[in-house]
């Protein structure tokens, strides 16, 4: 089992505790993982990235290969696109479709959408509605991790104990809410494939 | 031993607080910060009563850790790359001093320069101060031989440098920890003088220095974190340092590399490892995460060896961290070509939070500014170096802590009146109230900005040690009363903000402004916590 996965967004949006579920859910089963992050200037409001790598023999290297990612996961849509070089020609996007807009060049939501429709293998969703159903708008990066979750290799079952592990102190109902916000997205995902 | 997912840098935290550390010295830089953090948040850290604060900057937080050493104990000091050059002074005399309790420096490297003004390489440092670097290929080299520098250094009895760089620091991983050890009792170095470098006894202790080098290099030779690996196809030999190992293996993952591998892991070069690769192989690689130093040694000034490639013939790029794909490349393997960007996806840069009082404050320094033109904002290195982008280009240079103030003055001198100086609040106690002074005894007509967000706001909201002490160092220093002045950089005080700027610019003497409201980040941090105490105690 080797996954390389490449978790995509802007600072502060969380994709660091979708990191953090991966890794806790790979630990669940064993599996060896490195997880190169972007601390320090880069994380203020700018595009950030984590290099999240698992599998079952022991990892060299912390940072994926280039053209050798198989999932590029994004919690931002033209943030999804950014590390395409990255991507193994079978690799998936799994992206959400919010844009998020802090710089005043940001592309037209169409084409934006048009170039992700060009993709061979990708997953789309309005993560922001999607989590806003579930109860809140903070759980949309579960959605997304979610949706991912059929491409990772690893069970349900751990995933849904990472979460629970992560969100445990900040009671029964938030855990609740990430849980019905995960299970959302992977369901989502199932449908698309 | 239990096993923990660790970063990098929380990895040499946990193996210090393990190794019977009594002291922790440092100064926030990234990729450096984690490590004190590490510690301060460390439950076993607190029941054993280890010392962990931020210290004023890299200097004092290196004497600090020497001095902790001539008390008999372990002592951890803790700094990104350029902190270095601030410590440079005591780092480099602690090697002629020697240590008496295990005294580890660590300086974390940052090539390509991800959050930083320059990209060099720590290893010039230990070199150049004679004393033994270890560089951690993984996170768990990073463990060991950490536990490994304390001994080391109580062993030769000098300073030991750890050096890391960004892709290890931020990287995180299952680590094994092994049993702890007790700290070291308070026990005086034996020779009372051993400190003193007077002359005469530097003399001698520079000397002594000279004389451990063999004995250093045959260490080096013997630790087990040099060896070489063998290999049959003698046509090329490669020497891996650090990091750049794993990105060696990274194009092996069947394992069958088919050249002999030198693994560098410690310094001084176990010189017999090295003849041996040289002489037995037909070419040589030389993969370093840094400068290219032990290229630079094997070719030579003349360059009349056998062929020795790596940054400096263009097999490697001269500059910039390596990669699993840029080794391949230098090993002629093939990487698929992945998709282009393509050409909608924008740059999107850092940028100031929104709500950030520095943008306030910048925005009314621009307007105070506008009729004197462009070009005369000199700045420091914090969150607030960002105004120089757009929207604000408020600021037109950051080149060093506190350099902001002293180039003013020079700026002045040279007769651009006005100048202003715009320096945050922790940068301001770092290294810019020498220059303050400066700037007083020279009665320089400088306006000097203190951009007072109560915090070191672009490592993450350390403690910054200006904490409610601003107006008494500045008056302290010889700042007349009338020329501080305090503003509240928010949009509503825009107009009046602008006024007072003004005011102070025209003045021809040294004038304060401290635009003071808290770092947005650690507001919110604070705001959380106090909601989550309320919940609690409901």
């Amino acid at each position: 089992m080797k996954k390389d996965i490449i978790l995509a967004g802007v600072g502060g949006q969380g994709i660091l505790s979708i990191a953090a579920c991966i890794g806790l859910a790979a630990l669940e089963e064993t599996l060896y993982l490195k997880q190169a992050e972007v601390h320090g200037m880069s994380q203020r409001g700018g595009a950030v990235q984590s290099n999240l790598r698992l599998s079952s023999d022991p990892i060299a290297s912390d940072l994926i290969p280039a053209g050798k990612a198989d999932l590029i996961v994004a919690v931002e849509p033209m943030e999804s696109l950014r590390y395409l070089p990255m991507l193994d020609p079978n690799g998936w996007i799994i992206t959400s479709i919010n844009p998020f807009v802090n710089i005043p060049d940001y592309p037209e939501m169409e084409h934006l959408m048009k170039e992700i429709w060009k993709l061979p293998r990708y997953i789309t969703l309005d993560a922001n509605s999607m989590a806003k159903d579930c109860g809140s708008i903070k759980a949309a990066n579960m959605v997304v991790l979610g949706a991912a979750t059929p491409f990772l290799g690893l069970e349900q079952n751990s995933i849904e104990t990472a979460v629970k592990n992560l969100f445990k102190n900040k009671g029964n109902e938030i855990v609740e809410l990430n849980l019905k916000a995960l299970r959302a997205g992977r369901n989502h995902a199932l449908k698309q494939i | 031993m239990q096993k923990l997912l660790l970063l990098g840098d929380e990895a040499i935290a946990q193996a210090a607080i393990d190794g019977g550390m009594s002291g922790i010295y440092a100064y926030p830089g990234t990729p450096s910060t984690e490590i004190m953090e590490y510690v301060q948040a460390s439950k076993a850290a607190k029941e054993n009563n280890i010392r962990a604060l931020w210290s004023a900057n890299e200097k004092t937080a290196m004497e600090s850790a020497l001095g902790m050493s001539y008390a008999g104990k372990r002592a951890m000091v803790c700094m990104k790359h350029v902190g270095l050059n601030v410590a440079a002074d005591a780092f480099i005399n602690a090697a002629i001093t020697g240590a008496n309790g295990g005294l580890v420096v660590v300086a974390a490297d940052d090539p390509s320069m991800h959050s930083s003004q320059n990209e060099q390489d720590s290893r010039f440092y230990g070199k150049f101060s004679l004393i033994p670097i270890l560089e951690p290929s993984n996170q768990q080299e990073a463990y060991d031989m950490t536990r490994y520098a304390f001994e080391l250094s109580e062993r030769m009895r000098i300073p030991v440098l750890l050096r890391i760089t960004t892709r290890l620091a931020h990287s995180r991983t299952g680590v094994d920890c092994s049993e702890p050890v007790k700290q070291n009792d308070l026990k005086l170095p034996d020779n009372l003088r051993q400190f003193v470098l007077l002359p005469a006894i530097a003399r001698k202790q520079y000397r002594e220095l000279l004389g451990k080098q063999t004995q250093m290099e045959a260490i080096s030779a013997e630790s087990g974190y040099n060896r070489i690996i063998e290999r049959s196809d003698k046509s090329l030999g490669i020497i891996a340092c650090g990091l750049s190992y794993n990105y060696l293996l990274e194009n092996y993952t069947d394992g069958k590399i088919e050249n002999p591998v030198l693994k560098i892991g410690q310094y001084p070069l176990p010189l017999d490892l090295v003849n041996e690769l040289y002489e037995s192989c037909e070419e040589i690689l030389v993969l370093e995460e840094g400068y290219p130093i032990i290229e630079e040694l094997l070719r030579g000034l003349l360059n009349k060896s056998k062929p020795i490639k790596g940054r400096l013939d263009g097999t490697l790029p001269r500059d910039g961290e390596l990669n699993p794909v840029i080794v391949g490349n230098a090993l002629g393997k093939k990487y698929p070509q992945g998709q282009a960007v393509p050409e909608l996806v924008k740059n999107r840069p850092p940028k100031l939070c929104d709500g950030c009082a520095h943008t306030d404050a910048f925005l009314a320094l621009n307007e105070a500014l506008a009729s004197y033109g462009r070009g005369r904002v000199f700045s420091d290195i914090g969150c607030y170096t960002l105004s120089a982008l757009e929207p604000l280009e408020a600021i037109n240079s950051c080149v060093d802590m506190g350099a902001s103030i002293s180039m003013a003055i020079g700026a002045a001198d040279a007769g651009l009146v006005p100048a202003v100086a715009a320096i945050g609040d922790s940068t301001f106690t770092h290294s810019g109230m020498t220059g303050l002074l400066d700037a007083v005894n020279n009665n320089s007509p400088i306006t000097i900005i203190i951009l007072d967000n109560s915090t070191t706001g672009m490592t993450g909201g350390q403690t910054s040690s200006a904490f409610g002490k601003i107006e008494n160092i500045v008056r302290g220093l010889g700042v007349p009363e009338e020329h501080i002045k305090v503003l509240k950089p928010l949009r509503k005080y825009h107009n009046e903000n602008v006024a007072v700027i003004k005011e102070e610019i025209e003045y021809q003497g040294v004038s304060i402004i401290i635009p003071r409201r808290e770092c947005i980040q650690t507001l919110s941090r604070r705001m959380r916590q106090k909601a989550k105490a309320k919940t609690m105690n409901i």
